[in-house]
């Protein structure tokens, strides 16, 4: 049996403003070392608050969640943190890179936060990952030079830095045109056939989910197919 | 931990928004040139004007008041011991300024390691002769050399050369304003009156400013035998002893103890002069509150700027919990800014609170009831200095802690979400 590196067992949560609401209900799976999972579903159902639980982010929930086989509850704001850094990369549905660096400080700042590679190694690995994305040749300029595509690869190079066990993506292609789709697409899949990269990616696009491993499809909070 | 990337993403944001950083370390700057400029020339002006007075008072002063005893008589009589007497208009009697025994006194003062020197000196009620006319005046028998050395006497000495007094046998140093109403040059001859009526020929061989108009009416000075010859008195007649401490605030208390080891009146330097402590703790005061209140003011500047930027970066702050920064870091990104705003505006503004000190004290300031000062007086006590850098860090830290801690508590999921 393979390994499992993300398991949620009986997640629920609820917002309680300005009514209580269930929005996510007995969400139970798990995801195996190298599987490339897309979750689907239609708007407002949960996909995001899932994420965002599963990402340690947000520690408002009811259930268990294990990463690395390490239960998540109890862990300190700091200690998650470093979680955070160490084993998951999360791309989000805007770029959201830091303007105030370049696009190497920006991937190479989670790896200095780590700080288990000198400054020298870390600029190295970066651009590692730069030319995995095809976009060595961004390295020095700002992040608003370029265009939402090559942000986008950019956010996925900076998940990529510390080799996490996990990278999550809420809807990762949900800004971008077809052409872009269509390479940060390739990107994962790439990553998960040559590096093993596990990857848990949230997207309403069918096309992109039905080409991934395997599909968890939610409704109203629930987990309806996986 | 990771101070050098904590280090390196401050930078950035300050860089991000360098005017507004500017803008914050101007403040700072501004506050602390004017705390280090206004505390050095407050003491400034505080060290001259106590010097005017302060120098030239002993620390401690023995002397005999004319007073009636306290113990009458009828207190001595056993008889009485349980009753109560009043006896009303009572007289000083056979009063004397002498102090007894001032020659083992002195001794004793001498060997004493609390002292830095002492100097004897007779007080002597004197009409000065002008024609027909009779000023009082007052000459005080000093001890010259010991005089100059504890009170700087020489510095108070505007015509003529001070040691003469020593040297020129019946010689007298005028004070200034009585010279000029008596239109006595140096090298002149004048004329004086003891209280007991003995006249005295005295040869002027400088003039004396103190700076107090009312003393340089009236006071002059002459060595202690010339005082005592005028007095009509022996060689052991002394009636103060000047004492000076090599610490200021043990005054008061020797001053109890050698008034009841000697018999005599002393008095110390505190009590002689409280109203002026007084006026030189105000002015401390005056210069700390305007100091401080400016800095408040910076520190207001510092927090704005901060909240500002703190608003303007809720993504990056975001961004960076998301990727693994904790709430810590996140504040101690922020608290440094605020400290480096504040040491390096502190830095800057000590360097120009010295600058304008040294031009202060260069700008000319001419008085004629001070003579030894040419310029404005300014106090470089390295304490401004450092209390300056002290309360630039603590108020900027404080300025940013609170705007870090609420950059620490910014939820990431919130920010995310929000888009
Ligand atoms: N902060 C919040 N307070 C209350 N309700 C919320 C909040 N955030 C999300 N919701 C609700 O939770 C549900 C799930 O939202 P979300 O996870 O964003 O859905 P999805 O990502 O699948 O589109 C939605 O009905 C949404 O309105
Ligand atoms: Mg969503």
């Amino acid at each position: 049996m393979s390994e499992i590196v993300l398991q949620a067992k009986n997640i629920e949560k609820s917002f309680h403003d300005p009514i209580t609401i269930k929005v996510l209900n007995e969400i139970n799976f798990s995801v195996n070392k190298g599987e490339f999972v897309s979750v689907i579903g239609k708007s407002g159902c949960g996909k995001s608050t899932l994420l965002y639980i599963l990402s340690t982010m947000d520690t408002d929930y009811e259930g268990e969640l294990l990463i690395d086989q390490i239960s998540m509850k109890n862990k300190k704001e700091a200690e998650l943190a470093k979680v955070r850094n160490e084993k998951i990369g999360f791309v989000f549905q805007f770029h959201y890179l830091l303007n105030e660096f370049s696009v190497l400080k920006n991937v190479m700042l989670p790896g200095l936060k780590l700080g288990k590679y000198s400054p020298k190694e870390v600029e190295f690995r970066a651009m590692e990952k730069l030319k995995i994305l095809g976009i060595e040749n961004e390295a020095l300029k700002m992040p608003n030079q370029l265009s939402g595509g090559q942000k986008q690869r950019v956010a996925i190079a900076r998940a990529l830095i510390n080799d996490p066990v996990i990278i999550m993506g809420d809807e990762p292609t949900g800004n971008l045109d077809k052409k872009n789709s269509q390479i940060v697409f390739d990107v994962f899949k790439e990553l998960a056939i040559e590096e093993k990269q596990t990857l848990l990616i949230v997207t309403h696009d069918g096309e992109f989910a039905h080409k991934s491993d395997r599909i968890i499809e939610m409704e109203d909070g629930k987990i309806i197919r996986q | 931990m990771n101070t050098k990337l904590i280090f390196s993403i401050a930078k950035a944001l300050m860089l991000a928004r360098w005017k507004q950083t500017l803008v914050a370390a101007v403040g700072v700057v501004f506050s602390i040139t004017m705390f280090v400029t206004l505390l050095g020339f407050m003491n400034g002006l505080n060290d001259l004007l106590d010097s005017l007075i302060l120098n030239r008072t002993p620390h401690i002063r023995l002397y005999n008041e004319i007073k009636p005893t306290k113990i009458q008589p009828i207190d001595k009589d056993p008889n009485y011991k349980s009753s109560h007497n009043f006896v009303e208009s009572i007289k000083p009697n056979g009063g004397r300024l002498e102090i007894y025994n001032n020659a083992s006194i002195m001794s004793t003062l001498k060997k004493d390691k609390r002292i830095l020197g002492i100097s004897p000196k007779i007080a002597a009620q004197v009409f000065y002769n002008v024609g027909a006319i009779d000023m009082t005046g007052t000459i005080s028998g000093i001890d010259v050399e010991a005089e100059n050395r504890l009170f700087k006497f020489s510095e108070y000495v505007v015509g003529g050369n001070y040691i003469d007094l020593k040297n020129v046998p019946n010689s007298i140093i005028l004070g200034k304003v009585a010279a000029e109403k008596m239109l006595a040059e140096i090298g002149d001859v004048i004329q004086v009156t003891s209280a007991k009526g003995e006249r005295m020929q005295l040869k002027v061989v400088g003039y004396f400013q103190s700076g107090l108009q009312d003393i340089d009416k009236v006071q002059s000075y002459a060595s202690i035998s010339t005082a005592q010859k005028i007095l009509g008195k022996t060689n052991n007649y002394i009636t103060d002893i000047q004492i000076k401490l090599n610490d200021i605030n043990q005054a008061p208390e020797m001053a109890r103890e050698f008034g009841s080891i000697f018999e005599v009146d002393a008095i110390d330097i505190q009590t002689a002069n409280s109203q002026f402590e007084t006026g030189s703790d105000i002015r401390t005061l005056i210069s700390y509150a305007v100091g401080i209140t400016l800095l408040i003011v910076a520190g207001f500047g510092i927090y704005n700027i901060l909240n500002m930027m703190i608003f303007e970066k809720m993504d990056s702050i975001a961004i960076l919990k998301a990727t693994g920064f904790s709430g810590k870091e996140v504040q101690k990104v922020f608290i440094l800014i605020a400290l480096s705003i504040g040491i390096v505006g502190g830095l800057f503004g000590l360097i120009f609170g010295f600058v304008f000190s040294f031009i202060i004290d260069n700008l000319p300031f001419n008085t004629a009831a001070i003579p030894t000062v040419k310029t404005f007086p300014v106090n470089y006590d390295l304490k401004f200095y450092l209390i300056g850098t002290l309360f630039s860090i603590i108020t900027t830290y404080l300025a940013g802690y609170f705007p870090a801690k609420k950059a620490s508590k910014i939820d990431p999921v919130i920010i995310i979400r929000g888009k």
